[in-house]
Parts: structure tokens; sequence; C-alpha cells
């Protein structure tokens, strides 16, 4: 059994507290993660700017290379790994085997940070737009076109309160060190691997050790990071966002409600469109903010959901090392349970049918964990409760909406897909402040386009531009 | 008033206070502690120490349950006698169908009463909780809980000195120096915890200076999740401790909390200095959980070598030491109750009956046992594991002590 120490800006410190990270099917524990309390952070936070110190000592374009090859190394190397070592494909089965995700996805996602990492010059530059990343350095400097521009760091290190049921989102991350950002990590209770293997790998790139803190704990730590840090990232449910909404410092990540919209132009052809459906709802299991949760058209919305159940409704619960598993599992006690609960509930609502009902049971009960099977809901009306509700598994809910009614009552939607040619309405949904990002025409909810941000550009939730003057000769450089 | 010399109950984590010697040795016959019978396990563990050693702790044993046994005994006689019991207790044993001055001859006989339940603390009348012997005394009443809806109280009188006397003689005069003065930062308004850390550092011969902190109101501030207010508020506390501190009155030595400690240490900090080179010497720490890897964090980062003992006890108590926390020991906190004024046992979860074996988890179940004060077997809302009696205090403590798991998830702990 590995044993995970805490990393206090690159130093292993091993906690009298350890919490042991167990395989969620047989209970074997796979690793023993030191747990820290929050005062150690506290004091640690004293040498943020050491850290980022550290990581202005390196120029932002060698880091930039260090990142393409710390992604070779993420991908394909034996990396140290607490006090033993961790193949890419022990990464794999040990992130399936406490999260519950399918191997096949825990690879999936590694490919995915692979592919950001080893890209970071082009998504810096897209993220920057195009700015000369000394201008980060130094904190100001002259662009080619001659304009003199400021942009001043708003925080030596950034926190990062990281969950445990989505490895997708370590690609948010991931363009911090090159923009000479700290990093202070709190990983989520059963995914520490990430965390501590792309720590790994960044430092055996060349990446100065001292950038890298990761504090496990509890919910204290998590409010601790947010507390200490000037920025920070943290995912959570509808309550942390509301207790974080409209606070400069953090940038909260919640249920996404990301939905797709068939223009009434389109909405005939709706089987064009079935498997951008499909795929959107149920990819990745389900779990994303990205994934499509919710399907907003004015007609046919029986029949859309009629095939997206025949399509998904059968998808069973398998083994996490089977290669067809398409599922995760909710690997908390009676997780899977009380949503489904909620679910059944609900769905006594009248105007609300199950369209998956006819495809057997839905909640698959395990000695050590549950599945939840895709579940295609069809609501008559977006009054119904069951209208806008988003699910850690393959969850949808297909409304029947008058099309000029729908932008007023989908409410915040993370990734919205309007499939329509009419251009008033593609206006509309332009100028709609309640989607973050949007895609017009079919594209499924989870592409993404890593050159574009996510839920705000995190160059600008780092770096503030500001004026700034200074005789020309100095800005040189 | 008399200090004891040199000898320390609680931890010094760098275990630089040479061996602590035992309260009961410096005033035999007078506050004896008692304790329970040694287990099989109890009796494994000390046959690895030295045959004399293990006899005489066995022999100590047996004594201190011998003198938790007597007090059972007056105390019964005490409370349930028409002249000297208190209303509650009086009216109780009417309805028992049987006396407990005839029934009541040991510690075990207690189980004969049917568990405490903390709800006939909550309203009043409060006089009914006072005994009749005690009536003409000034009374003062003590709460704890009442977040919301009403608070469980306690009648007390003398308790709170006399408890923080006995305790007074575990505290080494090396860190806890006689005639200092004395920062109280922590819960004060009804809680008996203001008066009796006053009392303590009175009877030391020192001052007394308080900062409060109200936790009713910080529970608040979690529940509604208004983490800002809780912020500014701990803020708030600890820059009045800083003023006091930085203002010449000379304090060496503290109560405080755990979370409270930290933040003083962090605030001294980043004013450059320490809680040591603030002058404090000793503290005795307590009201909220202790942890073995927080005690060596503040031992090896925030207390410059500041010597803290932890103590765990709770308004019908009174207060357990710990014995001496060594790095060696894995920072382990064991504490241990005063008896024979109060005793701590570990029971089953599923038999509050069954004393767990040692090293065993189980919840806490509390006795006071003073003229004041009756509780028989109150469950507490905490858990832990059981610790054979050693040397200091020769009957059995608690360690690992945490909220009781089935409550754990909905308990608002370690708040101030």
């Amino acid at each position: 059994m590995l044993n995970l120490p805490i990393l206090r800006w690159g130093t292993p410190y091993t906690s009298l507290e350890v919490e042991e990270v167990v395989h969620f099917l047989s209970g074997q524990p796979l690793a023993r993660v030191s747990q820290a309390n929050t005062g150690l952070l506290v004091r640690d936070m004293r040498y943020a700017q050491r850290a980022r110190d550290a990581l202005r000592e390196v120029p932002c374009r060698e880091l930039t290379e260090m990142m393409k090859k710390a992604a070779d190394l993420y991908l394909h190397a034996t990396l140290p790994m607490g006090d033993g070592e961790q193949s890419p494909d022990d990464f794999a089965r040990q992130q399936s085997a406490t999260t519950g995700l399918p191997e096949h996805m825990s690879k999936g996602n590694m490919q995915k940070n692979h592919f950001v990492l080893s890209r970071m010059d082009q998504i810096l530059d897209a993220l920057t737009r195009g700015l000369d990343l000394k201008i980060l350095t130094q904190g100001y400097g002259a662009e080619p076109r001659g304009v003199l521009v400021s942009y001043q760091a708003q925080t030596p290190a950034l926190g990062m309160v990281l969950p445990s049921n989505s490895p997708g989102v370590h690609t948010l991350w991931l363009p911090v060190i090159p923009m000479q950002i700290a990093l202070v990590l709190k990983p989520g209770p059963q995914e520490p691997w990430t965390p501590y293997r792309m720590a790994a790998a960044f430092t055996q790139a060349g990446v100065p050790k001292e950038a890298i803190s990761i504090y496990p704990g509890g919910a204290d730590m998590g409010a601790t990071v947010v507390n200490s840090l000037h920025r920070s990232m943290i995912f959570g449910g509808t309550a942390t966002v509301e207790r974080y909404k409209g606070n400069p410092r953090v940038q909260v990540h919640g249920p996404g409600f990301s939905k797709i919209v068939l223009g009434d132009d389109v909405v005939d052809e709706w089987e064009k469109y079935l498997d951008i459906m499909v795929d959107s709802v149920y990819l990745n299991s389900g779990r994303g903010c990205i994934n499509c949760s919710g399907i907003w058209a004015s007609r046919h919305t029986k029949e859309i959901a009629r095939a997206i159940a025949e399509r998904i409704g059968p998808i069973e619960a398998l083994p996490p090392e089977d290669p067809r598993a398409a599922l995760a599992a909710f690997t908390v006690p009676g997780a899977a349970q009380a949503v489904w609960r909620q679910i059944a509930q609900e769905a006594q609502e009248p105007g609300v049918t199950d369209m998956t009902s006819s495809h057997g049971p839905r909640l698959i009960e395990k000695e050590r964990c549950a599945y939840l099977r895709p579940t295609v809901m069809h609501c008559d009306s977006p009054d119904r409760a069951m209208a806008n509700r988003e699910y850690m598994f393959p969850f949808v809910s297909v409304v029947t909406c008058p099309q000029e009614k729908i932008l007023d009552r989908i409410g915040f939607t993370l990734v919205c897909t309007v499939i329509t040619n009419d251009r008033a309405l593609q206006r509309a949904y332009v100028d709609a402040r309640h989607i973050d990002r949007l895609n017009v025409g079919p594209i499924p909810t989870i592409k993404l386009d890593w050159l574009q941000p996510h839920e705000g550009n995190i160059v600008d939730f780092l770096f503030r531009a500001r004026a700034f003057q200074t005789p020309v000769d100095s800005a040189a450089g | 008033m008399e200090f004891p010399r040199g000898g320390n109950v609680s931890g010094n984590p760098r275990g630089t206070n040479g061996r602590p010697s035992c309260p009961e040795e410096k005033k035999p016959g007078q506050n004896q502690l008692s304790g329970g019978t040694p287990s099989g396990s109890f009796l494994r563990s000390m046959n690895s120490a030295p045959a004399t050693d293990s006899a005489n702790l066995v022999r100590r044993a047996q004594e201190a349950r011998e003198r938790l046994d007597a007090q059972v005994r007056e105390m019964i006689h005490w409370h349930f006698n028409p002249q000297t019991g208190c209303p509650f207790w009086l009216d109780f044993a009417s309805k028992l169908g049987w006396d407990p001055r005839e029934e009541i001859h040991q510690f075990s006989d207690l189980r004969r009463f049917p568990p405490f339940e903390d709800d006939w603390l909550r309203g009043g009348p409060v006089r009914r909780w006072a005994p009749k012997g005690l009536a003409h005394l000034p009374a003062y009443v003590f709460e704890t809980g009442g977040t919301t809806g009403v608070p469980k109280s306690r009648l007390g009188f003398n308790d709170f000195r006399e408890d923080y006397e006995v305790f007074s003689r575990t505290l080494p005069n090396e860190h806890f120096p006689p005639g200092a003065n004395w920062l109280m930062l922590g819960p004060s308004g009804p809680r008996r915890l203001r008066l009796a850390v006053e009392h303590l550092c009175q009877h030391r011969g020192g001052v007394c200076f308080c900062v409060d902190l109200d936790p009713r109101w910080v529970i608040q501030l979690i529940r509604k999740g208004w983490l800002d207010e809780l912020e500014l508020y701990k803020q708030h506390v600890i820059d009045q401790a800083l003023t006091i501190l930085e203002a010449g009155h000379d304090i060496q030595c503290m109560f405080t909390t755990p979370k409270l400690l930290e933040s003083l240490a962090l605030g001294l900090e980043r004013r450059g200095t320490t809680i040591r080179k603030a002058g404090i010497k000793g503290i005795f720490s307590g009201g909220t959980e202790f942890t073995p890897q927080w005690t060596r964090f503040a031992t090896e980062e925030l207390l410059d070598g500041t010597y803290m003992t932890p103590t765990y006890g709770n308004t019908l108590m009174g207060l357990a030491c710990s014995r001496p926390v060594t790095a060696e020991d894995g920072y382990k906190i064991a504490y241990y109750a005063p008896q024979p004024r109060a005793a701590i046992e570990v029971v089953s979860f599923d038999d509050r009956d069954q004393v767990v074996p040692h090293g065993k988890t189980g919840r806490v179940r509390l006795t006071t046992l003073t003229k004041e004060f009756f509780v028989p077997g109150f469950l507490e809302r905490d858990e832990g594991e059981r610790e054979p009696p050693c040397a200091l205090y020769p009957w059995d403590g608690i360690s690992g002590v945490r909220p009781f798991r089935k409550f754990a998830a909905t308990t608002v702990v370690g708040v101030y």
C-alpha cells in the first residue's frame, strides 16, 4: 500500500492522521493519505511568494516546454508516488478503483490531460490573446504594436479545492505553473492520484518542487484553502456555488445544467441530431458539468426522449476494468439511493414520464457501491420540477417548451448547444448572459475547445490588466 | 495556599519536564483519586513492565477502586438523604421502588439507575438541583449547549473551585509559575469555565485577564454559512488577546481552546513574535477536540517551546487531565477523570452497561460524584478508546476522544 504524504512546498510531511483510500468494490486499501491540519497550510502560505519567486527564476517559455515534457512523463513514465512508484497503468487502475470511474475512462482523461499539457504554448497564446509571457513575469511590458501594458498577478499561488468524482477537471489548473503562479492543491478524498502524479511529472520535468503544495484533508481544509489564498478555484454543489457567488477571490465550479436546444426550424429533423444528443448525455459516464442534462424543444419531445431512452436505457453496469463499461459507480454509501429516491419522487408529478422504465431497474445496488443506469425523463412543461435537474450519471430531461420561452426558462446553463439556422434566435442565444459556453450548431456539449476559456478565463482570474506608465526605455525587454 | 513542585501531569510533548509525579502522592488523604478494576488486558500490558512496578500499579489501581466505591457510598447517602439531598433526586428515589442508600454500595451498583438523561437538566425550576445540605450557600448556574433551545443547567456552589484546585496540583510550577498572571481566552458567559480558570489563577496567586468568545454565536455563524463574519469574529477575539498580551501585564499562563491557540500563535507570528516570546510559559488547553497531529503541529511549529497540556472536560464532569504526551508515543492523548469526584467509562455502543476492553472503542459515559452534583452514567456525545491505568493515574482513561460517530455528521464541533 502506498503512503502519500502532505507536500509542503515540495517537502513531504507525513501526518499522524491518515485516511485510507479503498477500492470501491473490494474495500481493499490502496493508499494511506496523510491528512493535513488547517494550521499547517495557514503557516505555509507565508512562503507563497517564495514559491512564485522560484517559478519566476524560470522563464515562462521554459516552463511551457517543461509542461510538454511533463505531459509525456505523466502519460508514459513510472513516477514516484509517495513512498512507492506508479506506472501509467497503475494510475488508471487506482483512479478507477477509488473513484468508480471505468478504467478506460481514466485512460481517456489521461489523454485529455496530456493533450492540454503538450499544447500548452498554444493554449496560453489563446488565453492571453497572444501576450508576450515575459509581461506576466515582469508585470508590464510593451506589446509589438507599441502599447505599454501591465498584467499584475493577483496571487502568488492558486488554491485548488478539487473534487473526487470528475478527474476531467484537472485540465483547468494545468496552465497555472507556466504562468509562474504556484499551486496549492487540496485533492478530493477519493482522487488523490492526479495531483500527486502531476506534481511528480512536473518536478521530473524541471519545475521547481517548491512551487507545488498538496494538502489532503476534510471540508475544513477546503475552506482554509479558499480563505488563505487570494485566488482559489473550488468545485462543489449548488450550495458551494451560492456560498462563493460574487466573491472575486474565488472561481466556483458547480453543476452545469448543460443543455441542447432545438430550434423550431430544425426540430422536425430531430433524428439528424440524435447522435449528438446521446453523446452529450452519456459519454464519460454523464458525470461532467458539460454533460447534457436537458434537451428543450417545442415539439417532438416525446419521440426524442423515447429515441434517446432506446439508445442509452439498455446500458448495463459493468465492472470497471471492462472496456465496454459506460457507467461510473457511486462509491459514497447511500448516495445513489438518495438520488434515486428524489428522482422517483419527482417522477410522480403529472406531466413527467420515465421513458427508461421499460428498460429495467435503474438503481443497481452492489455490496459496497451502487450504480444508476441512464435515465431519460420527459416533461410536458418547464413547470415540472424534473425539467431542470442534474445528477452524477447519464440523466436527461427532455422538455416541451415553446421556442420563445425557452431562454427565459432554462436558467443557468454552463454549456448550451443551440441548433438552429434562425439568425434572430442565434443572436438571442449569443446575447443570453445566463449561458456560459455557447455552441451554435450541432456540436455535442461535451466537446471542448481547449483554446477557449472555461467558466471564465484563468488568465483574467490570476492577472489584472491595469494602467501602468514608465519611460519607454524602461519598458523594454 | 500551597503550590506543587515540579511534577507535571499533562504532557510536555518534548518530554523535558522529567518524570511526572502523582497528585495522589503529594497529598495523601486529600482528594484521593481512585479507579477501575484492572482488566485482563491491563494486567497483560503490565507484564512487560518490571514486576515491582506492575505489582505496585495493580495495588494502587485496587486502592483507587476502593476509594471510588467509598465515594459512591458517601455520595449516595448524601443525595438520597431527605435532610441533605436535592428535590430532583429525592423525588426520583420516591418513584424507584427501592432505596439507593440500601442497595448501592459500589461504583458498579450505579448501573441500577436508569440512564441519566440530559433533558432532565433543561428548564426549571433550577433549585430542584440544590442539595438541601448546601442550600444555605450562594449558588451559581452554569450552562452548556443552548445554541438553540433551552440549555442544560448545572447548579454550582464550590465544585468549580475544588475541581480546579485539584487540577492546579497537576500543573508544574516551572511552566505555571506561582503568582503569575493569566489570560483566559475562551468561552465565558454562562459557562463555568471562566470562573473556574479565574479561580485557578487566583488560587495560584495571580490575576486573570479574560477575553470572551461566544460559542453559541460561532455555531450560528457556521450553520448560516456566514464564514466571513465568522472570520471577523475570530479576528476580533484574537485582536483583544493580542492587545492584552502586549499591554505590559506580565501574563505568563493561559487557558485557551486549540483553535484559538492556533489563531493566537499565527497572529503573534504575523507580528514577528511567538507565544513564548510574548511571555507565555504554560498553557492548558481544552474545550474542543485535540488530535495527536494537531498537538504535534502545535509543539513543533506554534508554541516555540512553551509548555501545553491538553484537557478534556465539560460543565457536568469537571476536568480530565492528560497523561504526559510525547513524540515517542505518537503524541497520543489519553485523559483521566478526576476520580473519585468523577469517573469516565468507555462503554459499548450497543450496551451502555458494558465497558469495552482496553484499547477498544466505545462511547464515553460520565459519572459525577460530588456533594453538589450527582450524575450516574451520563452518555456523552463523544467516543474514544479505553486506556489502561497508568502510574500517574491508576484508573481507566480514554484516548482518541472525538464526536460520537452517530452524531458526528450533525454536530458542529471544534468551533472555537
